[in-house]
């Protein structure tokens, strides 16, 4: 699989190609960055780590002048800059490409490397001409496809090669990689790694934004990690433990942690009851790696992993919003098809989505029919709930979770995401369930609303539900488990007991130790 | 008085009364309703009538518009009820009996409802866009028509039929009670039970309503399945009016006025929240405006120009960048601030773990 | 670097590239089936003659369907260019009997058709309406202006207009005619400015995904009323050559037209959703239109209303073939 190179050559010159200090960037409600110092060097592949929320993609996009820099500079090659936009920071030497290939797949290879930029004769395009350039440009990277094949004929690997390729046609100093990986096998990602590595030799500066720790460590030479919006440091790959820069990700000080308060007085469920949930080899193929995960009343399971580990797609698989292609759910012991949300939702199981906004808001109804969509749905349209019944639920809903404004005829679209948040919570409780699956539930709510939400989840699972609860923010997963299953790079890894377990075993598990070549762990195919 | 000015029917209505006001002012005694034979005479009373089937229709095509979908059969399928139920009143032993009329009209809007299924399946099932799939059915619908009348237009005497398009019932034209009671009914039954909320969710956010446990599928056939039924309705009130089922002219542009009409109420054709009043007055504005222009003495060359008009007014106070203007204006908060992963207006999002999927 | 990665072509490689052109190569095969089967059961039908009036009686269809391309293989659609087609023929009329120049009035004509499409590009783009509905209160207009400036069929009668209508000439066994002539003349441009110029690739790129596009750096902006202003200036010049053909405006012409020219382009291979089709196969689809009337006229005995039977199932047999194909892709 991957393997690890040495560090950069020494023909890495140190002044930096990129150099961004103290940078803050700033949105209405939140401070994106807070004072972020960042060094690019020419001829070395530097990873961007962080969480969701770090405020990579914020660097990244007030480097290219997407967002505007509230305080501190810019300075590239030295001279202190500020780009109107990517286009501006493009015709600089500064390209992006994002994990979503922004191609066209319609177009010829050719096409999608060399249009804008295509040799025309008398206002028409020279085809032959496109050809060999766009040959020339291929051969640079070490690539040979024939150009005048479409690039839809081609894999998302390729075409991501092709991505690439654009970027680099013209003067380019910087390369940007957002993410390329996650949709790429073992092989590719090899393919991939050797066009980085072909380019930095050439004296590119590559910025890598990766969630994959084996492949951080196997191809970048520095790496920077961002909390928060803050920095909390720049490392040279070869120098940082694995164990360590998760910890940095994801984990405050090792000191804090251990003195966490567990608000574990949750009653231990019943030893001898028969799982509530049973799921056997359950899995989807290009989603998660067949898994098995027995859930009980009264248990809150944590979901731990780093983004893209899979837990969004285990929770998924669980709750009938995707279906499976391999394995089998047994419900009370009994063989059930979760085949639709619809069917899940009949079986007492549900699903918060953590796209909140395309997934669970819908915006443009008022905060009541927000929160008895679900009940409703499950009732059939000719059965409508009764008035009464439907407004003492939503004051109930209201009170408990602390929904602002207290207005029930508040269009969903008017409330702050936290709220929103409350409010799809509230959609779910509604319905009784028995299985509640949380994904992300308290993402981007202020500290006093995840406490209560929190609460709320201990208190559910207190009373007899059976939570699965994904957070990336690992002191919750602890504090809130009975159990904690973790994983990497969609697969299930481990399962473990929360009660003994320390923020370091979590840690170390969801790392799965940078270098180690494990071979049942290193096939990220899925 | 903002609230007022703010309520969705205020613009609808105000261009009602302009109307009516007018007219009123044209012709002296236009409002006035009469009683004779035992019914209500009086251009009011007419408007009704002549309202009767595009409020049918407009009736189906707030529902369809409201899942994000679209209806362009309906034109068509109206043309197929009037030749079916006139071909077969024509055919039968005893074209002036009630039962006749009775078993064509059924016949009419079996046959209908079958074609509104047809369409529903095609978009609901196979995906198909509805701009297209009921294209298809516009296009083939009328030679259908035309198949059964034998491309002559058929004409019957028949009483009990006629009634329908021209007769009183309860001292008010039949139309009108008929297609008055069918919105009042639909009306009805999306309000009160839950089927107006589940069909709005639908059409503002699919992949919510879907996690949500609401039978998208099902809804989107079923609101497709009305407008071809409640089309077929109106087929046979046009044809009980003119006693003729003409094939190639029958319900000719009615779901563009239809279409208008929604759009006058106030639905937004990109889907969601609907509003069956809205379109109630919208039919009502357009009713009222092709009389006006008689009355006036205006051409009515003119009223395709003036509807032109109003669509494209309506449709740029609709538009995403007037909106956005309007919500700046009267917003107070500023917006939210952009999830990590939100896409500014150019880039793309910075994955989040479900666009991770391979 | 010094090696290269040789990347093998995928082995479906070959048909994979097939299958952009399947709809198109469906078309030709319909269309050479019909040919065989209406010469074998009629006699003087693959005649020079028949031919010729295929080509003579659609002259503005094809032209309107070139124009309608354009904008379907950006993703949107025109509903108006039946009316705009009608509104053309009827300012040429009006105009002519006002007594103008021809030079003056041809112009003219096409003009109206083409600012009535940069109006649409603009609601479209600057404004964010939905090309269905911008499109349609455009048919409105047209439609209404075409009632208040022509209530009634106005004949054209002047001189230099009639004789170019009445042009023709013969090529072998052919007949050519002027309107024909310029609307192969609209093929040709429409197709080379589709793949000769950085204008038709971003009409396919926008299609093909209009933020990819944009972030590749294409003027999309641009490019998307472009489109719409070539399918106005379509309509015109296909009101134009209706006019030739008829001698007249009249108002009510070109009702439904845009449905038969959406009919036509996508029996000829183009994609309701954008970024896959051509031009040659939207002349495909209109000559396959304009085949069925004819073996339905030379059938004698089967009714015209025949003509939109077939046509609709036509259409729907080509609409769930590109649904099974796109389906298949994702």
């Amino acid at each position: 699989m991957t393997t690890q190179t040495p560090p950069g050559p020494t023909t890495a010159v140190d002044t930096p190609v990129v150099e961004l200090t103290g940078i803050t960037v700033e949105f209405p409600a939140v401070r994106a960055l807070d004072g972020v110092d960042f060094r690019l060097r020419a001829g070395e592949i530097h990873a961007l780590m962080g969480e969701n929320g770090a405020g990579k993609s914020t660097l990244i996009k007030a480097l290219t002048g997407v967002h505007p820099i509230a305080s501190g500079s810019v300075r590239v090659g030295g001279e202190e800059m500020r780009f109107s936009g990517p286009g501006d920071a493009r015709a600089h030497g500064i390209s992006t490409v994002y994990q979503e290939i922004n191609l066209c797949e319609n177009l010829t290879v050719a096409e999608n490397i060399m249009l804008g930029a295509e040799p025309r004769r008398a206002g028409a395009i020279g085809w032959a001409a496109m050809r060999r350039q766009a040959s020339a440009h291929l051969r640079r990277m070490g690539l040979d496809l024939d150009p005048a094949s479409s690039l839809g004929s081609h894999s998302l690997a390729i075409q991501q090669l092709v991505a690439i390729c654009r970027a680099t046609v013209g003067e380019c100093r910087v390369l940007i990689l957002d993410e390329p990986t996650s949709s790429l096998d073992a092989d590719e990602v090899e393919r991939l790694f050797r066009v980085m590595r072909g380019l930095r030799d050439e004296g590119v500066a590559i910025l890598f934004v990766s969630h994959f720790i084996d492949q951080v460590y196997a191809v970048s030479d520095r790496m920077t990690v961002l909390r928060n919006g803050r920095l909390v440091g720049e490392y040279r790959t070869a120098e940082l433990p694995a164990n360590d820069l998760v910890a940095h990700m994801i984990g405050r000080s090792m000191d804090v942690l251990e003195a966490v308060e567990r608000v574990h007085e949750h009653t231990e469920r019943d030893a001898a009851a028969p799982p509530l949930l049973q799921v056997v080899g359950l899995g989807r193929k290009g989603s998660v790696r067949p898994f098995d995960l027995d859930l009980y009343e009264g248990e809150v399971v944590g979901l731990a992993g780093l983004l893209g580990s899979g837990r969004t797609e285990v929770a998924r698989l669980l709750t009938g919003a995707d279906r499976p292609d391999a394995g089998y759910a047994n419900l009370r012991g009994r063989r059930t098809r979760l085949r639709s949300p619809r069917a899940a939702m009949d079986h007492g199981i549900v699903y918060t989505s953590e796209d909140r906004k395309g997934e669970g808001v819908v915006e443009g109804l008022t905060v009541r029919d927000n929160i008895v969509l679900a009940l409703q749905a499950g009732r059939g349209w000719m059965r409508p709930l009764p008035r009464r019944q439907v407004d003492e639920l939503v004051s109930r809903y209201i009170d408990q979770l602390g929904i602002r404004p207290a207005d029930p005829d508040a269009l969903l679209r008017n409330l702050s995401g936290g709220n929103q948040q409350k409010v799809l919570l509230a959609r779910w409780l509604a319905t009784a369930p028995k299985l509640l699956v949380l994904d992300e539930p308290t993402r981007g709510i202020d500290v006093g609303a995840k406490a209560e939400i929190q609460k709320l989840v201990a208190d559910l699972a207190a009373d007899g539900m059976s939570v699965v609860f994904i957070s990336a923010e690992l002191e919750e997963v602890l504090r809130l488990s009975h159990r904690i299953a973790v994983m990497r790079d969609r697969q299930m890894v481990a399962e473990i007991d929360a009660d003994g377990a320390t923020m370091d075993e979590v840690v170390a598990l969801i790392a799965g130790g940078g270098g180690q070549k494990d071979a049942s762990q290193k096939d990220v195919a899925v | 008085m903002s609230k007022l000015l703010r309520h969705h029917l205020f613009w609808p209505l105000t261009a009602l009364v302009v109307l009516l006001a007018a007219n009123a002012l044209a012709r002296p005694g236009f409002l006035s309703i009469g009683l004779r034979d035992g019914h209500l005479v009086g251009a009011p009373v007419e408007i009704l009538r002549t309202s009767a089937p595009l409020l049918l229709i407009a009736l189906g095509m707030t529902l369809v518009i409201a899942t994000r979908g679209i209806d362009l059969s309906v034109g068509a399928v109206v043309a197929v009820s009037g030749a079916v139920a006139l071909s077969h009143i024509a055919s039968s032993p005893d074209p002036t009996s009630p039962t006749t009329a009775f078993t064509a009209v059924g016949i009419a809007l079996a046959l209908c409802l079958v074609l509104g299924v047809w369409n529903g399946f095609l978009v609901s099932v196979l995906g198909i866009q509805p701009i297209i799939a009921t294209l298809i059915l516009m296009t083939a619908g009328r030679g259908v028509a035309m198949l059964i009348t034998g491309g002559m237009i058929t004409t019957v005497t028949s009483p009990p039929y006629k009634s329908l398009g021209s007769g009183f019932t309860l001292g008010l034209p039949t139309a009108a009670v008929i297609a008055f009671g069918v919105f009042a009914l639909v009306a009805l039954v999306v309000r009160r039970t839950a089927l107006g909320m589940l069909l709005e969710a639908t059409g503002i956010n699919p992949a919510a309503s879907r996690l949500s446990g609401v039978r998208s599928r099902t809804l989107t056939w079923t609101v497709y399945a009305a407008s071809g039924l409640f089309a077929g309705v109106a087929g046979v009130l046009i044809s009980a009016d003119t006693m003729a089922a003409d094939a190639n002219n029958a319900g000719l542009f009615i779901e563009l006025d239809a279409i208008l009409a929604v759009v006058i109420g106030g639905t937004a054709l990109s889907g969601g929240k609907f509003n069956l009043s809205g379109t109630l007055v919208g039919v009502l504005v357009i009713a009222t405006l092709e009389r006006t222009v008689t009355v006036l003495g205006i051409s009515p060359l003119v009223t395709p120009l003036f509807m032109a008009l109003v669509v494209i007014a309506v449709t740029l106070l609709q538009s995403p960048a007037m909106r956005a203007r309007l919500t700046a204006a009267t917003r107070r908060r500023p917006p939210a601030p952009p999830a990590d992963g939100a896409a500014p207006a150019l880039q793309a999002d910075a994955p989040t773990e479900t666009e991770v999927k391979a | 670097m010094t090696t290269t990665i040789p990347i093998t072509p995928p082995t479906g490689s070959r048909v994979r590239l097939d299958r952009r052109y399947l709809p198109v190569v469906g078309t030709f095969v319909v269309l050479a089936l019909m040919l065989i089967i209406g010469g074998t059961r009629y006699e003087n039908f693959l005649t020079p003659a028949v031919i010729s009036n295929l080509f003579i009686n659609n002259a503005h269809l094809i032209v309107l369907a070139v124009g309608m391309t354009f904008v379907i293989l950006t993703g949107g659609i025109d509903l108006s260019v039946g009316a705009v087609l009608a509104l053309s023929a009827v300012v040429c009329a009006a105009l002519f009997q006002a007594g103008w120049p021809a030079a003056v009035v041809i112009p003219v004509a096409v003009l109206a058709g083409t600012v009535i499409g940069l109006a649409h590009g603009v609601m479209i783009h600057v404004f964010g309406v939905q090309p269905f509905v911008a499109t349609l209160a455009g048919m409105f207009f047209a439609r209404g202006l075409c009632f208040l400036i022509a209530p009634e069929s106005i004949a054209i009668n002047e001189g230099s207009f009639v004789a170019l209508a009445g042009w023709s000439a013969p090529l072998g066994g052919f007949r050519v005619t002027s309107s024909v002539l310029i609307a192969l003349a609209i093929v040709a441009v429409g197709f080379v400015s589709l793949h000769y110029t950085r204008f038709g690739r971003t009409v396919y790129a926008i299609g093909g995904g209009e933020q990819s596009a944009l972030l590749m750096g294409l003027p999309v902006a641009r490019t998307k009323v472009l489109a719409y202003v070539v399918s106005g200036t379509c309509a015109g010049l296909g009101g134009l050559l209706f006019a030739m053909f008829s001698r007249s405006g009249y108002a009510l012409t070109g009702v439904a037209m845009e449905l038969d020219a959406i009919a036509a382009v996508v029996i000829g291979g183009t994609l309701l959703t954008g970024g896959t089709g051509f031009v040659l196969g939207s002349v495909l689809g209109v000559l396959v239109l304009g085949l069925i009337q004819t073996i339905i006229t030379f059938e004698g005995t089967l009714s015209s209303w025949w003509t939109r039977i077939v046509i609709g199932i036509l259409l729907l047999v080509f609409v769930v073939l590109q649904r099974v194909l796109t389906y298949r892709r994702t």
